[in-house]
């Protein structure tokens, strides 16, 4: 690792901006994400949100943050990021804004409006080479409607639109959309997967974006007690089993090309993941599913073997 | 030197100076983009849609050259599009834009938004029907289906009343009893694309009338805000909603004050609504848009040929002016409103306001008859108009009038005939 701010734990001490409070879930995943993130930007901070959990952060008349917050609409948050950064340039270009006040401008949304509704609104604003942060917090379904199943929702899970039935035994039929891949196609200058449960990992990564102007695009695993079923103080533990057992690569893009910063040596097996969800417990009980179970495990396996085949292998050879 | 010469040689003359007039000639295009100009707007976040192309095509064209300095994107759609214009007037920067009919609708959930976060930008729409079926030809469904959002509607008859109630919207938007964007209306082709003698001001002159916009609280790293909030008790809700209908009814004063300084400045004057040959006639009409011109030329002509009627053209959409309607048109015999768009169940839009504004006076008309004109761009005809007055001279002695669907027979026969083809016969 080159020159880093973040060489210990201790490294993430500081300030906070996002101080304690908030009105969402106890053991909130995308909550331990956005506080991380705003430490590594610091304070001068505009956060453009479309509607998801993160939303009823802030609820007139309260806020949690040090930092300034613009609710714009499901469909078009990297569209208000836009609009704030073009005014800043053009109000700092004619000298009326001092660029002392210049803002980082980041999106933060859920995966519903990543992957679905806003996709057209991000393609834009990436396309565009719009300089910004996006922060999309995965919890892999509609968490603040209730848990109903995004495309981001990964096959076998149980959401309140995809319940299993002895028809539909696995639950959710679909496939997880690969976002990544979406907004890699786009040639962003950085790219990353991010983890609340590696913190150096997630800090050394919007420590390196920062030197790209351009769209720097995060999408953090994101562990929700009520939605995924577990008890609120095992969040971290979730995320970390989802890095360990390979479902949640940790990688990178730079200019577009591909690079894992945590490669397990040997993946534990999913299941360990899946048993301690309700969301997977009809994998489980009252039949224990092999057939899905194993369909799942293979489509990680075949995910890391390309990745073993690729770049562990260029390693070696170096 | 030499190159930004060459360039210069190369763009299109399309502005040719009348020698009379002393006046250029504008397409109602054009002339929205030399009023964005003229304001000095700071941004404009753009998606083309025909008929308003022109108008970011002519921003573009002049930011490119270095002749106007503001920041300009293209941006994905007009739901961004709009999200964007909100944002960057939040963030203290006067934004202007454009739309049309589909555009406008694609991007409506924003349009309550950004009257909510009471961000004053300006938006013109070229009218234009809405699909389906498609069509390119101006009608008011686009435009009034805004008429709920907490925009300033107003509405241009003439490309000179483009250009001038822009700056009088950007006046009347960024005035602090008011705060609400605006939205300037014009007819797609009729208006759009017609060149009629513009005046088109100098800078100096303008910011004399049009001062600088600041916004109170824009998004500076010293001043952290947060904007757009959700607001979960109900009464805080109502509270937020009443005071924009306040803001909005504020607004008429205020455009009134703007007119008075915009006469001293450029020496033309408006109002809130338009009387022509009105106070002393018995019938009157109730027009908008380029179509009130031809409704205009029909009174003229009418009252050569002795029946005693006037044109109530509204200027003023949304707040709607009450008072000066209800001044214009009470002791009228009967009135006619004519609407160029339809809402299906119902009939005119504009003719339920009216309505609504003449039901509590004592001296109310004896009838209001509404009547559907102009939908999908189909022209009114002085003959047509013709007819709506002789209905009125007939329902004045009494009778319940139900909407009145023009038609013409010339035009009925070309969609008999259209129709034969459609069906194959």
């Amino acid at each position: 690792m080159a020159q880093t701010r973040y060489r210990s734990l201790k490294d993430l001490l500081g300030e906070e901006y996002v101080v304690p409070g908030t009105p969402l879930c106890s053991g909130c995943g995308a909550l331990l994400t956005f506080r991380l993130f705003h430490k590594a930007l610091g304070k001068k901070v505009v956060w453009v949100n479309a509607a998801g959990c993160i939303t009823l952060m802030i609820v007139y008349p309260f806020s949690p943050l040090k930092s300034s917050w613009m609710y714009t609409a499901m469909g078009c948050a990297p569209a208000g990021a836009q609009g704030i950064r073009d005014a800043l340039d053009i109000l700092i270009e004619k000298g009326e804004v001092d660029p002392e006040e210049d803002l980082k401008v980041v999106v933060v949304t859920g995966d519903g409006a990543a992957n679905d509704i806003g996709l057209q609104s991000a393609s834009g604003a990436i396309h565009r080479r719009l300089d910004f942060y996006y922060l999309c917090y995965d919890n892999e379904a509609f968490g603040n409607t209730g848990f109903q199943f995004s495309p981001s929702t990964p096959y076998g899970s149980k959401t309140m639109t995809s319940l299993p039935t002895p028809l539909i035994p696995e639950g959710h039929k679909g496939r997880k959309k690969d976002l990544f891949e979406i907004w890699r196609a786009h040639n962003p200058p950085y790219l990353a997967t991010v983890s609340p449960s590696h913190p150096m990992d997630m800090m050394r990564k919007i420590e390196k974006a920062e030197r790209f102007k351009g769209p720097k695009l995060f999408i953090s695993i994101s562990p929700c007690p009520p939605g995924w079923g577990y008890d609120t103080m095992k969040t971290i533990r979730m995320a970390r089993l989802a890095v360990e057992t390979g479902v949640w690569p940790l990688k990178e893009a730079v200019h577009g090309e591909v690079r894992h910063t945590f490669i397990p040596r040997s993946l534990k097996p999913l299941e360990e993941y899946l048993k301690e969800q309700e969301r997977f417990k009809h994998l489980f009980y009252p039949l224990r599913r092999e057939d899905i179970i194993g369909r799942m495990q293979r489509e990680v396996e075949e995910y890391w073997r390309k990745v073993y085949s690729t770049e562990v292998l260029e390693e070696k050879k170096d | 030197m030499m190159r930004s010469k060459l360039i210069a040689e190369l763009r299109p003359r399309r502005e040719v100076v009348s020698t009379i007039t002393k006046s250029k000639m504008l397409t109602g295009n054009v002339t929205a983009a030399w009023a964005a100009r003229l304001a000095e707007v700071d941004y404009i976040p753009a998606f083309p849609i025909t008929p308003q192309t022109e108008i970011i095509e002519k921003l573009s064209e002049w930011i490119a050259l270095g002749e106007f300095k503001a920041k300009l994107t293209i941006v994905d759609s007009e739901h961004s599009m709009l999200a964007a214009a909100g944002t960057a007037s939040l963030t203290g920067a006067r934004v202007f834009t454009a739309t049309s009919s589909q555009g406008l609708l694609y991007g409506f959930e924003m349009l309550y938004n950004i009257a909510g976060w009471r961000a004053p930008i300006v938006l013109v729409n070229v009218s234009r029907a809405v699909a389906a079926p498609i069509s390119l030809e101006p009608d008011h469904n686009d435009f009034l289906s805004t008429r709920d959002s907490g925009f300033i509607l107003l509405q241009a008859e003439t490309c000179q009343e483009v250009l001038d109630l822009i700056l009088l919207a950007y006046r009347v938007s960024e005035d602090n009893r008011v705060l609400l964007p605006s939205l300037v209306n014009m007819d797609g082709f009729h208006t759009s694309f017609t060149r009629e003698p513009v005046k088109i001001p100098e800078i100096e002159e303008v910011r004399r009338f049009l001062p600088k916009y600041t916004q109170q609280l824009p998004f500076r790293a010293s001043k952290p805000s947060a904007k757009g909030v959700a607001v979960l008790r109900p009464p805080l809700y109502s509270f937020y909603k009443y005071q924009m209908h306040l803001s909005s009814i504020n607004a008429i004063n205020v455009f009134k004050e703007a007119c008075e300084k915009f006469e001293e400045c450029f020496a033309r004057r408006y109002d809130v609504i338009e009387k022509y040959m009105l106070d002393d006639s018995k019938y009157a009409i109730v027009m908008m848009g380029s179509y009130a011109s031809i409704g205009k030329k029909a009174v003229r002509i009418l009252r050569e040929e002795g029946v005693s009627v006037g044109l109530l053209k509204l200027r003023m959409i949304r707040p709607l002016p009450s008072k000066d309607i209800r001044k214009a048109l009470e002791g009228k015999k009967a009135v006619a409103v004519i609407d160029q768009n339809i809402s299906p169940g119902l009939g005119g839009i504009l003719y339920s306001d009216i309505s609504s504004i003449l039901y509590n006076s004592d001296n109310k008309p004896k009838v209001i008859l509404p009547v559907i004109g102009g939908v999908g761009g189909k022209t009114i005809t002085l003959d047509e108009i013709r007819y709506v007055v002789e209905l009125l001279e007939k329902y004045a002695n009494g009778g319940e009038p139900e909407p009145i669907l023009l038609l013409r027979e010339d035009e009925l026969r070309e969609v008999e005939s259209l129709l034969r083809i459609g069906v194959g016969e």
